[in-house]
């Protein structure tokens, strides 16, 4: 019989938790490990809810799906296509300036480290809501490039005040994959006479950028769920549109459950798809190492 | 004392006409600011507390023989943590709000809601974060080897007294990491509450730059630093009672 | 299989020949399938059996040590005294203490399961169980997941233990060892007691098949 353990150090005390927090793959194991059946499952509770409550409601289900259809290409055309592009958008400049904010923590200059991990734990352990009002009062609502003024829509600013937290948790994605690259690799290439930053774009970057995907993709589907905060700033979107309608159809109470019930499938349908892609790409990554 | 520091911000505010600290000089502010500060930190307190006891509860009717009550437990998990907690606020207040009886105010004429929206607050962000930790407990517990379980069984040891003891010690040392988190994203969740009007520092502090136009960078700064400062607290806590408790070779060696 | 209050019982076998089994169904922590197990008027195969009880007169020692990770050494060996006896504390500290120099491990109170080495372990281990006041001490490969050296040390506790005239039950595949304490040698293989005897004629003279060529396998 063979054992694992030697006597003093690795002992047997503790397996290891199956929960990785909500900083790794948590959220999108999660959405990936639900049966392709979810979707369809919801689905057909919207679309019988209003016969199962119709006792208690002044609106027969013809009506609801009536309204609901009259609705529906301008909630999925003007609000959540607005959500996917905000939801880009701000994985775009997320990215960038967190790929520098990364960066930065490891640079070789002191000063910067610490002002990379200052700005990081800023925006890392502030609200989003917080940081979108912030955003969203402090940008001007035109800017001037050149001579002309171009108007900065509400969206755009709405991208701005979502990107600060994805940019410092995206900076933690990318410090954690360049530690992971041995330093061995780093002494090697010192070695050739390459410089810090050669070293960096060229050879250590390019070996974790797979490491990097799943994570990024995670924070892409927590970031896209939480797009309809911007609804609270009155940017228009998904949320914001529901209510606008319900409003216009004279707020009965028996619209609540069609409207948000169409935005809870319509997000779940997005980011499940993602979720699984997500999973795929970690499993295959983690084999190839 | 405190009229000099008032004196201080309103001198400021003459001299920076963009950073008039007005909470800071008229006590009226200062008093919405404080009942803002002393709603968020009901919410956190409370919510932690009982988003602790759903997990603990949820873990352990996960390990229930029952079938119906582990897809019960499984169905709220899945429920909470997939959909936004934002949307999770909105549907609680409007959707459940309408169904929840009326009382007779304190004024004897008016009828209000049981639950207010506070209460609903409450409800709905400790079922969110809830749904986090009863999976983060339940990973703990399954992170306890059986043999170890077996061994306090062999002395004797009651099924609840090996729990208190021997499973419950040693499955929370592996949770704090996670709860650590979780517990730090539902305090920043709580601003969330301003969607059903929860009067939250959020929610008093936009109603004070609304009201007072040349308040907003000050209104601005300070919540932003406040937030940080109260995420820190906990955070120094959390991080304070995991080195307490943590035993040489036990998990992380680092 | 009787077994004599005070005797050492050693017994030994091919893996997955069934001692292990064998020897946690005395502490009923497996069910008793076919057969009877009786201690000191304990029905242990009964279903109805007061398993908490039967175990406070039965110490078991596990292959992994199994000491309680968050508590330390002295608290190990206290534990089981105060919550499931529910003896006075002070009571409980001085006996503990006294079984902690027992196994030579003065010094050792305060520390860690975790920055102790395996056989320290197993030492506390030894006295945790001891703690109790079992009238019986099933031992379940104790050495085998220890350094060559530090196997001695247990082996040297467990031999002192005996000669203090407790009861006790080995399973084992320290051959030598077990042919020096032993009162009494059993060998089992498939689940079944193939032989048994006084260790030197075990050793010497055996006379089933099985056993010659276990023993021809292993010395």
């Amino acid at each position: 019989m063979t054992h694992p353990f030697s006597a003093t150090t690795d002992l047997p005390v503790i397996l290891q938790p199956t929960y990785r927090g909500p900083d790794a793959l948590g959220y999108s194991r999660w959405l990936a490990s639900m049966p392709v059946w979810t979707l369809p499952a919801m689905a057909v509770l919207v679309l019988l809810w209003p016969t199962i409550v119709q006792a208690q409601t002044v609106y027969s289900t013809e009506k609801i799906m009536g309204i609901m259809v009259k609705w529906l290409p301008l909630l999925l055309t003007k609000g959540f296509a607005m959500n996917v592009v905000i939801s880009f958008f701000t994985m775009l400049v997320g990215t960038i300036a967190g790929l520098l904010l990364g960066i930065g923590r490891v640079s070789d200059n002191r000063y910067i480290r610490r002002l990379s991990w200052l700005v990081v734990q800023l925006f890392r352990n502030s609200p989003w809501l917080v940081l979108l009002f912030i955003v969203m009062l402090t940008l001007p609502f035109e800017i001037r490039i050149a001579g002309t003024y171009f108007a900065v829509p509400d969206w755009m600013k709405a991208v701005f005040g979502l990107s600060l937290p994805i940019m410092a948790n995206i900076a933690e994605i990318v410090r954690g994959a360049i530690q992971s690259v041995p330093s061995a690799q780093w002494e090697a290439a010192e070695s050739l006479a390459f410089t810090r930053r050669q070293i960096l774009w060229q050879i250590i970057l390019p070996q974790c950028f797979k490491r990097m995907i799943p994570p990024w993709m995670n924070w892409y589907a927590i970031m896209t769920m939480a797009t309809p905060l911007v609804s609270l700033l009155g940017v228009t979107e998904l949320v914001t549109l529901s209510r606008q309608a319900m409003e216009a159809e004279g707020n009965n109470p028996s619209l609540l459950v069609p409207f948000y019930g169409f935005a809870l499938i319509i997000f779940f349908a997005y980011c499940y798809p993602i979720a699984r892609l997500t999973m795929r790409l970690e499993k295959k990554f983690a084999v190839k190492g | 004392m405190i009229e000099t520091v008032q004196d201080f911000f309103r001198t400021l505010a003459e001299t920076h006409p963009k950073w008039n600290f007005i909470f800071f000089h008229d006590p009226s502010q200062w008093e919405r600011v404080i009942s803002g500060f002393y709603v968020t930190l009901q919410l956190s307190v409370v919510c932690v507390i009982l988003s602790v006891v759903i997990g603990i509860i949820g873990a352990w009717a996960q390990g229930s023989p029952s079938r119906i009550i582990r897809w019960v437990v499984q169905g709220y998990i899945q429920f909470f943590r997939n959909t936004p907690p934002l949307i999770q606020l909105l549907f609680f207040y409007f959707a459940l709000g309408q169904f929840t009886p009326t009382v007779t105010g304190p004024d004897g004429w008016t009828e209000q809601p049981i639950i207010s929206n506070i209460g609903w607050a409450i409800i709905s962000l400790s079922f969110f974060a809830g749904a986090f930790n009863v999976e983060i407990f339940r990973s703990g517990i399954e992170a306890v080897p059986n043999s170890t379980l077996e061994a306090a069984e062999s002395l004797g040891f009651t099924r609840a007294q090996t729990y208190a003891n021997v499973t419950f010690p040693l499955a929370l040392r592996v949770s704090l990491p996670a709860l650590n988190n979780n517990l730090i994203n539902l305090v920043k969740t709580t601003t969330q509450a301003i969607a059903i009007a929860v009067p939250e520092l959020l929610y008093e502090m936009v109603s004070i730059w609304n009201d007072y136009a040349s308040a907003q960078n000050a209104a601005m700064t300070v919540l932003f630093f406040t937030y940080i400062a109260l995420v820190g607290i906990l955070a120094f806590g959390m991080n304070r009672w995991e080195a307490r408790l943590h035993v040489p070779g036990f998990g992380k060696t680092s | 299989m009787d077994i004599m209050k005070g005797e050492v019982i050693c017994i030994i076998g091919p893996s997955g020949s069934g001692k292990s089994t064998l020897i946690r169904c005395i502490n009923a922590l497996n069910d008793v399938q076919s057969g009877s197990i009786t201690l000191e008027g304990y029905n242990v195969h009964d279903p109805r059996l007061n398993k908490l009880e039967l175990r406070r007169k039965v110490g078991m020692v596990f292959q992994q040590y199994n000491l309680f990770p968050h508590k330390t050494a002295l608290e190990n060996v206290m534990m089981a005294p105060l919550k499931v006896l529910r003896e006075p504390r002070a009571e409980v500290e001085t006996r503990a203490r006294a079984l902690i120099r027992k196994v030579r491990l003065e010094g050792k109170e305060d520390a860690y399961p975790g920055e102790l080495s395996g056989g320290q372990q197993q030492r506390v281990a030894i006295a945790r169980s001891l703690a109790m006041n079992p009238n019986v001490m099933l031992f379940d490969e104790v050495t085998a997941a220890l350094d060559p050296e530090t196997v001695k040390e247990v082996l040297l506790t467990i031999k002192e233990l005996a000669a203090d005239g407790m009861t006790c039950i080995l399973v084992t595949h320290e051959m030598g060892f077990a042919r020096e304490v032993a009162d009494h040698i059993y060998f089992t293989d498939k689940g079944v007691i193939v032989e048994h005897g006084a260790p030197e004629t075990f050793f010497a003279n055996a006379s089933d098949p099985r056993t010659r060529k276990f023993l021809g396998q292993i010395l």
